[in-house]
């Protein structure tokens, strides 16, 4: 089997290895973690033809590079508006290409999104922890955080130039100014005009964000009384308040248990989007109900489906396109 | 409220079930009852379930099941419920109180008004059991500290804690598994990993077990880490 190696030459803080997470540990205190935005973990894969769930790098806000020093290998990147290039070639955002021994793949913050997936076309070999090689950021357990100066290997590396495309990202992949919230389940420990705070006013996604949960800034949501709530069990996506009146969102590395109330929750179709937002970024929150929500999971599996099931499908070969674009140049010239 | 237990629905994927509000051992033991419930009988479409003082986290797959269908199942579940034998194991954790391993030894001794053996004897006599886990992987918080021992959480958080360090606030007490900051008093090191590293046990404890603290010396500590 060939193998591709990468010298990280430069990754910021928060880039990790993640898969699809592991789901089912909650009860011994431990999150799913996985990509932070899961459409486009999955995008990543299917653009560059492997099987989805596999371990990619997730690129954060402080950006990669990575200079292959061994072999030859397709990649794929979705998620954001990042600035690819390859050597001194744009890509993307949203891509798949190849590179080789020599070349240098660099992916920057661009317009907008805060997390890009970086798919390979093989394996990448990394540790695991409980089944699963995402990496939960406090503990460094799983695949592990990318840091500069270390080596990424792909086993089974193939080129699959025949893949080699741009992709438009959706339009479902962007955050929006409008967020849904499912109220609860612990809203009874606010006060009426708090929890109408909650979707009436504007907030802004903190400058505290990371795999964790990202705090958000505006009104204060005063808890009513006091704050002796036993520990609960918390699911990600919620809006959890601190003492002080803070709401903070809970994402891909949260806690799974916690004593202050959570006065909504974002639910999971909604967060990959949001999860893209940035620093400064207005929030309006949406109230709907559980029923509303999980009808509107299903329509959003449907979309995802057919939006990936399309990304999958190899464009062709170069020969191929070529034969295709020389079919309707003939029917073209045939009208002159 | 005393309409207990009550199912919440939480955003697209989740019921809570509560059985009460407070830190109680009956509301605990309800569950826990649920909570064995469920992983003898699964309701279709579960993904987990995450226990905790007073309330149980039903996570399901929204493409599978809704929030009523698994309510209901979460019903049937209770009232079809045995008191379910007791699935617990009986737990032992190695401590040692070695000075330097124990940096809050003292200080918590002197605000109990104990020697420092007095102090340890209190631990090691406390009758606990793990309530749930939380905070960071395999923090199984244990309830169980006597009250000659129970003191609020100190002022400020204190960096860089090791692992395997036995810390104790107000009634509890765990063992931590990670290197983190920590605001309870650290009375001991224990060389028994909560994460064992083994792949079909990879958690020492099941939430229900009750755990017993065993002294060790520093010979016996060295040779165990």
């Amino acid at each position: 089997m060939s193998v591709a190696r990468f010298k990280v030459v430069h990754a910021g803080p928060h880039c990790s290895v993640q898969d699809a997470g592991r789901p089912g540990n909650m009860r011994f205190g431990v999150p799913a973690s996985g990509p932070m935005d899961r459409l486009a973990f999955d995008a990543a894969h299917a653009a560059i033809g492997n099987p989805q769930g596999g371990a990619l790098i997730e690129v954060s806000m402080g950006g990669l590079t990575l200079e292959c020093t061994e072999g030859a290998v397709g990649f794929a990147v979705a998620g954001g508006g990042f600035k690819v290039t390859l050597d001194r070639e744009t890509l993307g955002p949203w891509c798949v290409a190849s590179m080789v021994a020599g070349q240098t793949l660099t992916i920057r913050p661009g317009e907008w999104g805060s997390w890009a997936c970086l798919a390979f076309g093989g394996t990448l070999e990394v540790e695991t922890w409980l089944g699963s090689a995402a990496t939960h950021a406090q503990s460094g357990f799983g695949g592990g955080a990318i840091t500069s100066g270390q080596v990424v290997t792909v086993a089974g590396a193939e080129r699959r130039d025949g893949r080699a495309t741009a992709i438009e990202p959706p339009t479902f992949a962007r955050p929006g100014a409008k967020v849904p919230v499912v109220p609860g389940p612990q809203d009874r420990f606010f006060a009426p005009e708090t929890l109408a705070a909650l979707t009436s006013e504007t907030f802004r996604i903190g400058d505290a964000y990371d795999r964790m949960g990202v705090r958000l800034s505006g009104v204060a949501l005063p808890v009513a009384g006091s704050l002796d709530m036993p520990s609960e069990p918390v699911l990600k996506g919620s809006v959890q308040v601190s003492g002080d009146g803070t709401p903070t969102v809970l994402l891909a590395d949260h806690q799974t248990t916690g004593g202050y109330p959570k006065i909504a929750t974002v639910p999971g179709h909604a967060l990959d989007a949001f999860c893209q937002s940035r620093s400064g970024d207005a929030v309006r929150f949406v109230a709907v109900t559980p029923e509303a929500a999980l009808k509107q999971a299903r329509a959003d599996h449907d979309r995802r489906a057919a939006f990936l099931g399309a990304l999958a499908e190899a464009p062709g070969s170069l020969a191929d396109r070529l034969a295709r674009a020389n079919l309707i140049d003939g029917v073209t010239d045939g009208g002159d | 409220m005393t309409d207990f237990p009550r199912f919440v629905a939480v955003s697209d994927r989740a019921v809570l079930a509560e059985f009460g509000d407070q830190i109680d051992t009956d509301i605990y033991a309800d569950v826990l009852r649920l909570d064995r419930a469920l992983a003898a009988q699964p309701v279709a479409g579960l993904i987990e379930a995450v226990p905790a003082y007073a309330n149980l986290l039903v996570v399901f797959d929204p493409l599978e099941t809704d929030h009523d269908e698994v309510s209901a199942g979460l019903r049937a579940l209770l009232d079809g419920a045995q008191d379910a034998p007791e699935q617990t194991t009986a737990r032992r954790v190695a401590v040692c109180y070695d000075g330097d391993l124990a940096p809050d030894l003292e200080e918590v001794a002197r605000q109990s008004g104990l020697s420092v053996e007095e102090a340890i004897n209190a631990h090691l006599s406390g009758d606990y059991s793990v309530f749930l886990y939380g905070f960071a992987p395999g923090y199984a918080y244990m309830a169980g500290v006597p009250e000659a021992l129970q003191l609020p959480r100190k002022p400020a958080a204190v960096r860089g804690v090791p692992a395997g360090s036995v810390i104790i606030a107000g009634p509890q007490c765990l063992i931590t598994t990670l290197t983190m900051p920590t605001g309870w008093w650290i009375i001991g090191r224990s060389p028994t990993p909560v994460l064992t590293g083994d792949a079909d046990r990879p958690f020492l404890f099941d939430v229900g077990d009750p755990v017993t603290f065993e002294r060790i010396d520093r010979a016996a500590f060295e040779a165990a880490t």
